[in-house]
């Protein structure tokens, strides 16, 4: 991002938030209506407008509600109490993350598998590339059940699902990153009689790097997105998703609003930070733009 | 001594597949990849029958095949509802606001420069998690379930098409104006034209996720049809069997909607390097 983006940027966000607070007004409205015409009394546009917008259970919390709840959630609570996002949040986090390693390190093993075997490659690939189009996230409450009838309930579940989501992107990046050494260099590698496992370790995987992290961010993303839904029907306790299911059992709005804030927030700081890591280790590879 | 003949088939599949892919040809290739599925489930239907792997764990390919053909009345509702009713309506407006919304903010460099960075942080989010929201504005019906496709497909959309109308380079442009082009035929006949890989690369994304999204959303709350409600209620009933019924139905409307995505993409993109043979 770039300084002068900043002002266009700035300026979408506040229309964003303006039509926001339009539509809370205009959505929470009809409820207020109803009331006071329940209670026989009419009321006026000056009277309903801070009426709409401090709604216990708003049809569209208004965004300084969602900034309070937020803010309750992450800075008003102790860090282990249950009502603490930021404790939802790990409890989603540490399975995105075990998932993320899991289906990383599997990602670049095949990877690395396909791309020196002909066969594995001819077998596997289509298959893979297949699998792209599966809506995987489908089976998320099924691995859940089966797990929990197999004895493993808690964190591994998740992680599973969330292995498996990051796990595509990565082994079709990492299959395109190794190839990428021209024949040139593939030639100069031989011409050192260099062995298959030097020219992997040498010239194939730095020069895999870049494509291993531009997949990293969307494996990240993925497996994040596939945490939440396999805290959907899992009946689970904790966790972002759970705090979705629970809010929208209960009507709770502002708690579904701030879990969604709270996930939006996670994933751009996982984002970032691979972006962060992915700039340091290009810089001192010389490959930095 | 039950786990020989298991490896036995595993170790055929693989010398053939081995053996064949010297070859290199479009027809070997196939064979190779049609060799390995294959075995994949032969092995799983050993692997179930001779350890006797209780159905609620996972149940055999065989088993599957038949809760399949016994419902197929109930599948073919299920597919109505959540891919043609939900993931498809969803999908094609959620398309069509987004080229829309493209093209009128490409005339805007500023609207542009701000909400591109917008729209790519926004396709990182899990936006999955707007579902229990629109369940409860639009319903238990379709509607939610096209709703939170909408949202889930727009921003994937919109970023490729701003790129895409992007893609033309100076002298293009130029060409144009020195044929004092107005701005609608230069959309229409370079503009456009010249979007398109990029537009299809976003709308080849988001099938998937215009599935995922609709039966998502269908675990938040639905009528009695519908294959996120299946899938929830078939587990509660440990009917796993229906469960993988239902998941193959998924994969296979996935597979058939990335597929009619790519034929057209063939048809409308054939003079772009990639579509070259």
């Amino acid at each position: 991002m770039r300084r002068a983006d900043l002002v266009p940027i700035l300026t979408v966000l506040l229309v964003i938030v303006a039509v926001w607070y339009l539509g809370a007004i205009r959505m929470n409205a009809t409820w207020e209506r109803d009331q006071a015409a329940r209670a026989g009394t009419e009321v006026t546009w000056s009277q309903l407008i801070p009426l709409t917008l401090t709604q216990d259970r708003p049809v569209l919390p208004a965004p300084h509600q969602v900034a309070v709840g937020l803010w309750e959630g992450v800075a008003g609570q102790a860090v282990t109490s249950r009502r603490s996002l930021v404790w939802h949040a790990w409890v989603t986090l540490s399975a995105t993350l075990a998932g993320f390693a899991i289906g990383t390190a599997a990602g670049i093993l095949l990877a690395v598998g396909i791309v020196h075997s002909r066969s594995m490659d001819q077998s596997v690939m289509p298959w893979a590339v297949a699998s792209q189009t599966v809506p995987i996230l489908a089976i998320a409450p099924m691995v859940i059940v089966v797990m929990a009838s197999a004895g493993v309930t808690g964190l591994l579940p998740k992680a599973i699902i969330a292995a498996w989501l990051s796990f595509f992107p990565v082994l079709v990046g990492m299959v395109k990153g190794l190839r990428t050494p021209d024949a040139m260099q593939m030639d100069l590698m031989r011409s050192w009689s260099a062995g298959r496992r030097q020219v992997l370790a040498r010239l194939r995987l730095p020069s895999s790097l870049p494509y291993l992290f531009a997949s990293l961010k969307v494996a990240i993303a993925a497996a994040l997105v596939g945490t939440i839904v396999a805290e959907l029907p899992s009946g689970a306790t904790a966790g972002l998703g759970a705090r979705l299911l629970s809010g929208s059992y209960y009507g709770q709005t502002v708690q579904i609003w701030s879990a969604l804030f709270m996930a939006a927030i996670l994933a751009g700081l996982l984002v970032a930070l691979i972006g962060l890591v992915e700039r340091r280790v290009l810089a001192r590879m010389g490959l930095a733009a | 001594m039950s786990a020989v003949p298991i490896i036995g088939v595993w170790l055929g599949g693989w010398a053939v597949n081995i053996w064949l892919s010297r070859f290199d040809t479009r027809a070997s290739r196939t064979l190779v990849a049609v060799i390995f599925g294959a075995t994949i489930i032969t092995l799983w239907e050993m692997i179930v029958r001779t350890y006797a792997i209780p159905t609620v764990i996972l149940p055999a390919p065989s088993q599957i095949a038949a809760s399949f053909a016994a419902n197929g009345s109930i599948l073919w509702t299920d597919f109505v509802q959540t891919i043609v009713k939900g993931a498809l309506t969803g999908w094609l407006i959620g398309a069509g606001a987004a080229i829309l919304t493209a093209i009128a903010i490409d005339r805007s460099p500023f609207l542009q420069r701000g909400l591109l960075p917008i729209g790519n942080f926004v396709a990182a989010l899990p936006i999955v998690g707007i579902a229990p929201i629109l369940v409860m504005w639009f319903g238990f019906d379709w509607q939610s379930k096209a709703a939170v496709v909408v949202v889930m497909v727009f921003f994937p959309i919109l970023v490729n098409m701003v790129a895409g109308l992007r893609a033309t380079d100076a002298m293009q442009r130029d060409l144009m104006a020195s044929w004092a082009a107005p701005y609608g035929a230069s959309l229409w006949k370079l503009r456009l034209p010249a979007a398109m890989p990029f537009l299809f690369n976003g709308l080849k994304i988001t099938t998937t996720l215009a599935l995922i999204g609709a039966i998502v959303a269908e675990f938040f709350g639905s009528p009695t049809r519908g294959m996120g409600f299946r899938i929830s209620t078939a587990v509660g009933r440990l009917d796993l069997p229906l469960v993988w019924a239902e998941i193959v139905v998924a994969a296979l409307a996935g597979t058939l909607f990335y597929g009619l995505v790519a034929a057209l993409e063939k048809k409308v993109t054939f003079w772009h390097p990639s579509q070259r043979r």
